[in-house]
């Protein structure tokens, strides 16, 4: 008996070894990653989180957030955690420097830049000096890549314009096209000039065209009506949602095709359930329709929809790739932890090596910070994008 | 062709910035201030509507009324409490605190609602009436035939009414008014309320023509409507109707003929012109300041 016990004794004993070994064998990984964690790589990027292009940035950063637990669930980068640092600019230059400052303060380690163009100009300026990884996920004017370090997931707003009048040309979509324009804001103006060349050079004719301002852009009534007198089969609209769906509106009854590019995206939204049908038959550029059947799309939306119970945009699919595309960079780089010296500067050079197969495209960069993508048009009907056929 | 849709579009856009102008004019000429949150007024007459019809599911006909009883309080809210304490205050003070008041409801109605545009809902249903090769579209023609009415009556109002008869009072001399037993704190409050239901009416009528509103969307309709209260002196109810037709009149022309872009800048040159020939506006008086 007493051996009996004395052997049950042991076998606890064994037992409890056993138990306090089994805790303790992951001790050194658990060590490890605890000691990797203090390495966190932070992302900090800015965008109208208020204001009339609110939703530009709260998509992006609902997609990079997406991106960034993603990435972290699946165990971090080069053994970093990811954490996103998103601050509101309103689409304002000056509240976007600020809003940079801000970030590094909070210790920054690579920019996403801006969400908008215009509010980018002066913050990539600190952006250079301070030599920081940036890349925009959708800041398409052309300068906001003029610096080395600065790079883009989104098409530059010419590429979009001269991309729009290809499509259009070698889908025969329409001869004779007008154009209707915001002349106060470079994004739109950009998009036109491309337009209008590459539209000449592939044998569309402009027969309208037609602008507004940021003062005047409630009343389309006298350009809607020179388009409808001007017998164009489709008007061009390089414009952002809000005015589109206005003119949606107000143009009713023009019997064209309307054709927007990636700040048409929202406008089905914008319009509202009870006009939801004014938006049916029209085109827009885009290098990301949620509802496509590819694999990585379908896994992004659905990510996202369980994150925000709603259905991903371009500019979330373009942040989404945003903070892929500096994951790879991270990769490829090399590094190992955000102190090591010219940090940036290995990421800068590992941007043009890396390619990044994304929800908006499989990509390589120039360079010049501009992504290569592929460009594809979306009909909307009954209230989704689906792909243009002839 | 293009001179008759550019006519009836610039009428429309004068009956609404005629209806506004009222208000900025009326105020004036009664309480003697610039009350530059009546642009906002506007925004709140057309969000309430949105907000009536889409979230509350009231009819749109029944919602103008609403509206408009909203607007009112607001209004005379407003009056009661941020201008009436400042009344023997210099008007720069006044001034302002019509700016603050302004800032105020774009704010508040930004946080109750979203700083996006929002969808106007569908109010006229009647087809356009096509006469020729020229299209009347419905709404517009109720634009303009509501806004004359509207017009009538505040004229006989103002010149026939007792109430009338005392704010022409006030608006003559305060202090005389008074002596003379008119009550200044409720003649400002009815002229405020007036003011008031006119911008409800006006941004109804806008939501309808241009389909969407948004916490900013009273600023520019405000301003224009001022410089066409200007235009037409301000202080003159006649004026502001005569500058706000004129307003947008010249308006719709110059960007059917001349240039989209550059109407605003051609319509305030106008303006100017107007002032340096006639200061007091088309249809102001001079006033000497009695010393």
């Amino acid at each position: 008996m007493r051996f009996v016990k004395k052997g049950a004794f042991f076998a606890m004993m064994l037992l409890v070894a056993m138990v306090l070994s089994a805790c303790n064998q992951p001790t050194p990984a658990a060590t490890n990653v605890e000691a990797k964690k203090d390495v966190v790589l932070k992302i900090g990027g800015s965008g109208p989180l208020t204001g009339a292009a609110a939703s530009y940035g709260t998509s992006v950063k609902q997609g990079a957030q997406v991106a960034v637990d993603e990435i972290n669930a699946n165990g971090g980068v080069q053994g970093m955690k990811l954490e996103l640092l998103f601050e509101d600019d309103a689409a304002d230059p000056a509240l976007a420097v600020s809003a940079y400052a801000r970030l590094v303060d909070k210790g920054m380690h690579v920019s996403m830049g801006t969400t908008t163009s215009g509010a980018g100009m002066a913050m990539t300026e600190e952006v250079k000096k301070d030599g920081f990884l940036m890349v925009t996920p959708s800041a398409s004017q052309k300068e906001i890549t003029r610096f080395d370090n600065c790079f883009r997931v989104c098409f530059t707003d010419p590429d979009q314009g001269t991309y729009a009048a290809d499509f259009i040309a070698d889908n025969g979509v329409a001869k004779k096209v007008a154009v209707l324009y915001d002349k106060s804001s470079d994004y739109s103006t950009g998009i036109r000039d491309s337009f209008v060349k590459q539209a000449a050079e592939r044998g569309l004719e402009v027969v309208s065209e037609q602008a507004f301002t940021s003062q005047s852009n409630t009343d389309f009534a006298v350009q809607i009506q020179a388009i409808a007198n001007s017998g164009a089969e489709l008007v061009f609209l390089p414009i952002y949602y809000q005015e589109a769906a206005m003119i949606l509106k107000q143009g009713s009854t023009l019997d064209v095709t309307f054709f927007g590019v990636d700040g048409m995206d929202g406008v089905i939204t914008q319009l509202g359930a009870e006009y939801a049908d004014l938006a049916e038959g029209v085109m827009l550029l885009t290098p990301f329709a949620a509802d496509s059947t590819d694999e990585k799309t379908v896994h992004f939306v659905k990510l996202y929809q369980t994150a925000y119970q709603s259905t991903p945009d371009q500019f979330a699919a373009d942040a989404y790739d945003a903070v892929y595309t500096i994951a790879a960079a991270v990769k490829a780089s090399g590094v190992q932890s955000t102190d090591e010296k010219d940090f940036n500067t290995k990421l800068v050079a590992a941007m043009t090596e890396i390619t990044v197969e994304g929800v908006t495209g499989t990509m390589t960069w120039s360079k010049e910070g501009e992504p290569a993508k592929s460009a594809t048009a979306v009909v909307i009907e009954n209230g989704k994008y689906v792909a243009y056929k002839k | 062709m293009a001179f008759v849709i550019a006519m009836i579009n610039g009428i429309n856009l004068g009956s609404i910035y005629a209806l506004i102008a009222l208000g900025y004019t009326m105020v004036y000429g009664i309480a003697k201030m610039l009350n530059f949150a009546h642009g906002d007024v506007i925004m709140a007459g057309a969000l309430s509507v949105v907000v009536l019809v889409q979230q509350f599911h009231v009819h749109p006909a029944l919602s103008i009324f609403i509206s408009v009883i909203f607007c009112v309080a607001l209004g005379v809210l407003t009056e009661k409490i941020a201008y009436k304490p400042l009344r023997n205050s210099s008007s720069l003070s006044v001034l302002i605190t019509a700016i603050g008041v302004s800032y105020l409801m774009q704010n508040l109605a930004q946080i109750l609602f979203g700083s996006s545009l929002r969808s106007f809902p569908k109010v006229f249903r009647w087809p356009s009436v096509i006469l020729g090769s020229v299209e009347f579209k419905m709404d517009r023609v109720i634009t303009i035939v509501v806004t004359f009415i509207l017009m009538f009556f505040v004229l006989w109002f103002v010149y026939r009414t007792k109430i009338g008869l005392a704010m022409r009072a006030v608006a003559q001399d305060r202090e005389a008014a008074m002596l003379m037993g008119v009550p200044i704190d409720r003649i400002i409050s009815i002229t405020f309320a007036i003011g008031a239901a006119l911008a409800a009416v006006a941004g109804f009528f806008y939501g309808v023509a241009y389909g969407f509103v948004g916490p900013y969307s009273g600023s520019m309709p405000g301003i224009k409507a001022f410089t066409a209260a200007v235009f037409g002196g301000i202080g003159s109810i006649p004026g502001a109707i005569l500058g706000g037709f004129l307003l947008g009149l010249a308006e719709s022309m110059v960007k059917t003929f001349i240039s989209s872009e550059l109407s605003d800048a051609i319509v305030f040159g106008l303006l100017i012109v107007v002032l340096l020939i006639k200061p007091t506006g088309l249809l102001g008086k001079e006033i000497r300041d009695k010393v």
